[in-house]
């Protein structure tokens, strides 16, 4: 088991999707428990499911200097950058350690390739990609985070994380090691995915995808609905804001059991958890709240429900937010993260949104409605195919000390 | 700047050149290579999932082998780092090909073997292995950021580490942007202290550029094929004994790398 990590301090943060640009739109959804879910009006083809899908992604115009990465995607996440004063946080940051001092490590599943089947539909007479459609590097996993470096001039160590659903929960990990070791003075982490045919259809074929709204942990869900998403942090030294909610741990391991089924015990998922526990110095009696993977598939809601049952008390309060947001994969990490960080600023406990029958195999832990109550310690599951987990946890400053 | 040092262990190699790190000692010698077969052994995964696998995942699980076979670990408790500029092109123009003609014909498994994080997938499920893993990408510096990503967990955790850094070849319409046309992998079992297999200590200091070591042909050529392959200045190096190079980790970030050979 790791030692206890010196928290770093979120000194800023911020989410958008289906529930609306910036956390006050996050945060009026979850306490009057909106979903954000529509029918399916995106794919190039009909598809009977239900998303998650942005308004206003369509409008957004990327400045001109950035316009070479114009597509679905880089929208989103300029549209999410723009949110609750988070340029000017990362420009302060810039300012005070220097680019070169700032690291950017996101996540993302889709990347841009709805920008590539764009241009496999429109291929010219040749069979070739259309002129407009040329800049190779926006046909790459790595398009969304050399965007935004571009975007927030950032010239530090930068990488995209891929692996799937748990890729923005990972940066923070990514981001700890390089501030401990001294290579950074802050990150923004965070991460981006967008909707578009490659994830609808590609889901749909492996028959994850509801034809109704999403409903986790519920006993007769039936598959995920997914969503799209765009979220950031700033991570610093916790000297450097005192006052700033922390990160107190994080934990990663693998299933090693296969490559679109959890493992039936929940092994990669619970190493996670201790993991991210010892590391925090904590005792799972602590922690408050977990927002919980739970994407209302058949398996990973019900290896998800037996370990928050055997490794929780009763007072530990649960919940998946999938129902509001939509699985928004690569994103859901920070999403998720934002959520857990708005539990402790707030005081709320978003309910399970979508669970009105129970799955009997879930807890006294599990919050069906949305609570009031002092949150000071939250956990954020995230679990990924190819059996890759991670769970984060955060503390009200000070908790930690 | 703050520098990372970390052993290396293990190497592994594969291109359409290239079987193995042993031959690149050959080449650099002035020996013609035997070229290897054309399709990554892959030994590590069981035959069923050997079959079932696309190259991409073969290619990354044959690297990792050699690495880890050199090194002498036990697989199951080293954490895994798999880079990749890519991902897999060939699933990604089936895919992009497929949906703009017939949406919903789709094939699951191809669809599964997408994920940027398959073929670390696979071989954290092959060798039983509960470590963390991870799944990353950097244009044309994935192999440089991988292997920041890769020694910051060697030295943050004191624990072995597995770095991959593979690409196999582009095809269709989109072998035009990504101007890969060959395979290349490579693999380094990093160890946070010496032991008694180490080949060389890595010292690695960033820097503000991006600029590479340059190479002789025909290695100049393969680094221009593959954006995996500017891991060859480093590959060199190890395999001369000695020297320093210098790789793109960003855009605007380099690391300097000191060598310094104990075999």
């Amino acid at each position: 088991m790791p030692t206890k990590m010196t928290p770093l301090a979120v000194t800023a943060h911020t989410a958008t999707s289906a529930l609306g640009s910036g956390l006050a739109a996050q945060l009026a959804a979850l306490e009057s428990a909106r979903s954000g879910l529509r029918p399916n009006d995106i794919s190039s083809a009909p598809l009977a499911c239900w998303i998650g899908r942005v308004d206003g992604v369509e409008a957004v115009r990327l400045p001109a200097s950035l316009q070479v990465w114009d597509c679905r995607n880089n929208r989103l996440a300029w549209l999410g950058l723009n949110q609750d004063g988070f340029m000017p946080k990362v420009e302060a940051a810039r300012a005070r350690y220097g680019a070169a001092r700032v690291a950017l490590l996101l996540g993302t599943s889709t990347a841009s390739i709805g920008a590539t089947e764009e241009a496999y539909r429109q291929l010219d007479a040749d069979g070739g990609f259309s002129d407009d459609r040329l800049y190779p590097p926006l046909h790459a996993p790595h398009s969304l985070t050399a965007f935004v470096a571009a975007a927030l001039q950032l010239e530090g160590p930068c990488l995209t994380v891929s692996t799937a659903c748990s890729s923005s929960a990972k940066v923070f990990a990514s981001a700890e090691r390089l501030i401990r070791l001294g290579l950074a003075d802050a990150a923004v982490v965070g991460g981006v995915d967008s909707l578009c045919d490659s994830v609808l259809f590609g889901f749909n074929a492996l028959e994850l995808v509801s034809h109704e709204p999403c409903r986790p942990f519920d006993a007769a869900r039936n598959g995920i609905s997914i969503g799209e998403a765009a979220g950031f942090a700033l991570l610093e030294r916790a000297a450097a804001a005192p006052d700033a909610i922390q990160l107190l741990g994080y934990g990663e391991a693998s299933d090693a059991h296969h490559m679109s089924t959890p493992h039936p015990q929940g092994l990669g998922a619970e190493l996670a958890l201790d993991d991210a526990l010892a590391r925090a110095g904590l005792s799972a009696g602590q922690v408050d709240y977990i927002n919980l993977h739970g994407t209302a598939s058949q398996k990973n809601d019900e290896v998800e429900a037996a370990l928050v049952s055997r490794a929780f008390p009763a007072r530990t309060r649960a919940s998946s937010t999938k129902g509001y947001t939509g699985h928004t994969l690569g994103a859901a990490g920070i999403v998720e993260a934002t959520v857990a960080m708005q539990a402790i600023e707030h005081g709320l406990i978003p309910g399970n949104l979508g669970g009105d029958t129970p799955d009997p195999g879930c807890g006294a832990q599990f919050a069906w409605r949305s609570e009031r109550q002092t949150v000071d310690v939250a956990l954020s599951n995230s679990f990924g195919f190819g059996g890759n987990n991670a769970c984060l946890a955060f503390a009200r400053a000070g908790f930690g000390a | 700047m703050s520098g990372l040092d970390v052993w290396v262990d293990g190497v592994g190699l594969w291109s359409s050149q290239l079987a193995d790190f042993a031959t690149l000692r050959e080449v650099l010698a002035g020996r013609p290579p035997q070229p290897p077969p054309r399709r990554p052994a892959a030994a590590t995964l069981p035959a069923n999932e050997r079959r079932r696998a696309p190259e991409s995942v073969l290619l990354a699980v044959e690297v990792a082998g050699q690495a880890v076979a050199m090194s002498g670990q036990d697989a199951a408790g080293v954490a895994c780092v798999f880079a990749s500029s890519h991902g897999d092109q060939a699933i990604t123009d089936y895919m992009c090909a497929t949906l703009a003609q017939v949406p919903t014909e789709l094939s699951p498994i191809r669809f599964h073997n997408s994920v940027h994080n398959a073929a670390v997938g696979y071989w954290t499920i092959a060798t039983g292995c509960h470590a963390p893993s991870t799944a990353i990408a950097a244009q044309r510096a994935s192999f440089g950021a991988g292997l920041l990503e890769a020694a910051s967990q060697v030295c943050s955790e004191q624990r072995p580490v597995l770095l991959v850094c593979s690409d196999y070849l582009g095809n269709g319409p989109l072998l035009e942007v990504t101007a890969c046309t060959q395979p290349f992998g490579c693999a380094l079992l990093l160890m946070p202290t010496r032991s008694p297999r180490s080949l060389a200590r890595l010292r690695l200091t960033l820097t503000t550029t991006a600029a590479s070591s340059t190479l002789d042909e025909p290695l100049a050529s393969w680094r221009q094929a593959n954006p995996s392959a500017t891991a060859l200045p480093l590959l060199a190096r190890l395999a001369q004994g000695d020297g320093s190079c210098h790789i793109a980790a960003a855009a605007q970030l380099g690391l300097q790398i000191d060598m310094e050979s104990v075999a």
